[in-house]
Parts: C-alpha cells; structure tokens; sequence
C-alpha cells in the first residue's frame, strides 16, 4: 500500500472528492497558460499536491476558484524559471493595435458567419495567441465560466481590471478572427 | 453614457454581471446608438461561438493516475464508511441547494465586503437607482423579493420612529445577491442590506466607519444586517435599535 504523504485517510478522501472532480477545468486552464501539454501536466500535478497541502486551511466558497489560483501560482514560478526566454512586456494602457475596423453592415454579416463556422482548433489558437493576462481572463470567463468577483480573486486584480481586460481581450480575439478571414489584409 | 463606457460595459451585459440600474444604463445607450448596439451583438455573437466550440481540453488518464496515485482512496470501504460519505455529500448538497454559505470573515474579507457594502450604498445614490420597488408600504416592499432572493428580508415601516421607508432593491456583495431596504431620515439615505448566514446566533450591533460612512452590523435569526448610511453614529445605531425592536415585535405577534 502505498504511503499516504497526509498521513490522513479522512482528509485524503475529502480531498480526492473535492478536487478530483475539476482535473479537467485545472488541466485546462494549464494548457492555456502555458501553452504546452506537457509543462501543463507538470503543473497541475504540483497544483494538486499543494492543494492537498494546504487543504486544511480550505474554508471555501468555491473548490474550482481555489484549486485556479493555486495553479496559477504554480505557473506563476513556472514562468519564473522561464525567465531565460522572457516574452514581450504588456502595456495594458495601449489600445491601438487591437482597434476593430469600421463598420459596414456587409462586414458584420461576414463576420457573424465566420464566427459560426469556426472550429474549435482555431478558436483554440487564436485564443493561445493572446497576451498572457487576456488570455486568462478570457479563459476563466468563457471556458471555465467563472463570475468576475471570481476572475478577480484568482488573478488577484480589482473587479474593474477584469472588466478591463475582458473588453480588451474579447476586442484582441476579434481582430485576429477577423485577420484570420482575411489573410492578405 | 458614453461609447467608452458603454463598450466596456457591454461586457459585463453580456456577461449578466450588471445590477439592474446598469444594465438599463446601458441598454438605454445601446437603444441610441446604433455603433455600440452593433458591437454588443457581435460580442455576443462571438461569445455564443466561442462557448458553443467547447474549448475546454480533458486531462490525460497518465496524469489522473499520477495524481490519484498520491491519494490513496481509503482500501476495503465497509458499509458504515460508504454510509458516513453518502450522509456527507448529501449534507454539503443540502447546503448549497439551500443557498446558505458559511461566512466564516477572516479579517480582510470582511474588509472587503465593508467596502463593497459601501460601493454598494455609494452606486444607490448615483446610478438614480435607489429602488427596484418604490414603496412606503411594507406589504409590497416585503413580497416583492420573492423568488429574487433565498431569503425573505424583514421589512418593517419606522415613518412613526422618523425613519421613511422608501422601497426595496436587489444588489450585489460578495458576489451574491442580497436584499437592500432603503430607508430616510430627512434628507439621508440609509440602505439596510440584508444576507442568509448559517449561524443564527445573536450578535449585537456594532458601528464602524468606513470612507466616511457608518456601517452598523448586526446578526439576528440567521441573517446578517448591514446599515449604511451618511448619518450620524447616534442616529444609525437608533435605527437599528427601532429595526430591531420592530422585527422581534412582528415576530412574537
């Protein structure tokens, strides 16, 4: 039999039926941060590990929201170790580049149709592409389905900045979905 | 409202993150301006799209059996533990179909509701959204949170006290809905915000101040009370001395 790090059967299996249930949304939100399958792996195994660490200290609300903003930080020091290969630094503060073009009615018909008939794949690497801090934002609201007093306390910014980003990230995706119609432009 | 704000706001339309007032604020622009009800719908449009695609990845069984490998499951479960997990899960179940969330405050979470309770209370006074229901009349001010609310908040009239009700709300603190009943006092607004909390033990009353406004808190018959107003101490802990009187009154008559 193997041995049980806890030393706590009781709490061991309290633990196994409250995180156990969100591997998928914790691998998930893995993959998207870190943008590799197998770093993802790494880090949701660590997250788990900590979690039943500190799994004493769980007064709720929410398993999922926990379990993320322990993820998170392990994908913090992650990106930490990365360091040798930064990425581009994010002005917040910079809109231009992700202005959406005018309007005209054609291009709004365009651009519902092409929205409808996208697949997930390319979703899915549209979304990779974002800045880090849109990224989660858009991952946690759309695919995990968490409310902004949520998204705030596991990215540890003000309601107001997720509110923020969300606009910004949602306006970036649209841009490059657009770009994506139109390779040439 | 302007397009700036509007297009950040129309997000948190999308999103259902709006308290009434705001959503109407917004929903009043969009009604104006074709530019910005053009990019609601295609957010909205892309929103479905991107929640229809299911993007959501699904962790490899190497890993699940790596993780569970470090939490052993308990060997040969006998009946009674199998029994004690089933009375379990259908205890934390009952909670939440229930709707009551143990409020265990550390000190900077109650921080932070004391200051979203007063964000609340500050939003009421500019929005032009100080009531969902516009009544001095406690017997539709009180129905008229059924079925918006897991509780039933005590609304008692206090005009023979000095206090005026004004009407009812629903609002958010702590990302929870909670029951506002706005009262006055001459020319100050009070808002009594009202939550379930698990424990139904007493606590009294007790002031604080918080950005310049007094918060009187008080816990009774399993929910908790926040009184918020611009009054002053003395007034505030009246009221809530009146409020209080009034609700165990109409409870033992």
């Amino acid at each position: 039999m193997p041995v049980n790090p806890a030393g706590d059967p009781e709490k061991t299996r309290r633990f196994r039926e409250a995180a156990l249930p969100h591997l998928d949304a914790v691998y998930t939100l893995a993959r998207y941060l870190l943008r590799d399958p197998s770093d993802a792996e790494d880090a949701v195994q660590e997250c788990y590990l900590r979690a039943l660490k500190h799994f004493d200290g769980y007064r709720g609300p929410a398993m999922k929201p926990w379990l993320f903003a322990i993820l998170r930080n392990v994908c913090r020091a992650e990106f930490a170790r990365r360091a040798s290969s930064p990425t581009e630094p994010i002005d917040e503060a910079n809109d231009k580049a992700e202005q959406p073009p005018l309007w005209s009615e054609a291009q709004e018909t365009v651009e519902a149709q092409m929205m409808q008939r996208s697949d997930a794949s390319t979703i899915r690497r549209l979304l990779s592409a974002l800045a880090e801090p849109f990224r989660e934002t858009l991952v946690l609201r759309e695919i995990q389905n968490l409310s902004y007093r949520e998204i705030a306390d596991v990215a540890e910014v003000p309601v107001g900045t997720v509110m923020s980003r969300l606009a910004r990230a949602r306006a970036m995706l649209r841009s490059a979905w657009l770009a994506e119609q139109e390779p040439t432009k | 409202m302007t397009c700036d704000e509007a297009e950040v706001l129309l997000h948190a339309l999308i999103d259902g993150e709006l308290d009434a007032g705001h959503a109407r604020e917004v929903e009043d622009h969009i009604a104006t301006c074709p530019h910005c009800a053009k990019q609601l719908a295609v957010y909205r449009e892309m929103s479905k799209a991107i929640t229809a695609a299911d993007l959501s990845y699904t962790a490899p069984a190497s890993l699940r059996r790596r993780i569970e490998a470090t939490l052993p499951e308990v060997r040969k479960p006998n009946r009674r533990a199998v029994l004690r997990g089933f009375a379990m899960g259908s205890a934390v179940s009952a909670i939440a179909a229930s709707g009551i969330v143990a409020i265990v405050l550390r000190s900077d979470d109650e921080a932070r509701i004391k200051s979203e309770i007063v964000s609340a209370h500050l939003r009421s006074l500019q929005a032009g959204h100080l009531t969902d229901v516009l009544s001095t009349d406690q017997h539709t001010v009180k129905p008229w949170f059924n079925g918006k609310l897991d509780v039933a908040p005590p609304v008692v009239d206090l005009t023979a006290q000095g206090y005026t009700l004004i009407g009812g709300r629903l609002d958010y603190v702590d990302a929870r809905a909670v029951g506002a009943i706005i009262y006055r006092r001459r020319l100050h607004v009070i808002n009594l915000f009202v939550t379930q909390t698990a424990s139904t033990e007493h606590r009294s009353a007790r002031t604080e101040t918080f950005q310049g406004f007094n918060i009187r808190t008080w816990s009774d018959g399993g929910l908790n009370y926040w009184a918020v107003s611009d009054l002053a101490a003395d007034e505030l802990a009246e009221f809530s001395d009146k409020f209080q009187a009034a609700t165990r009154s109409n409870a033992s008559g």
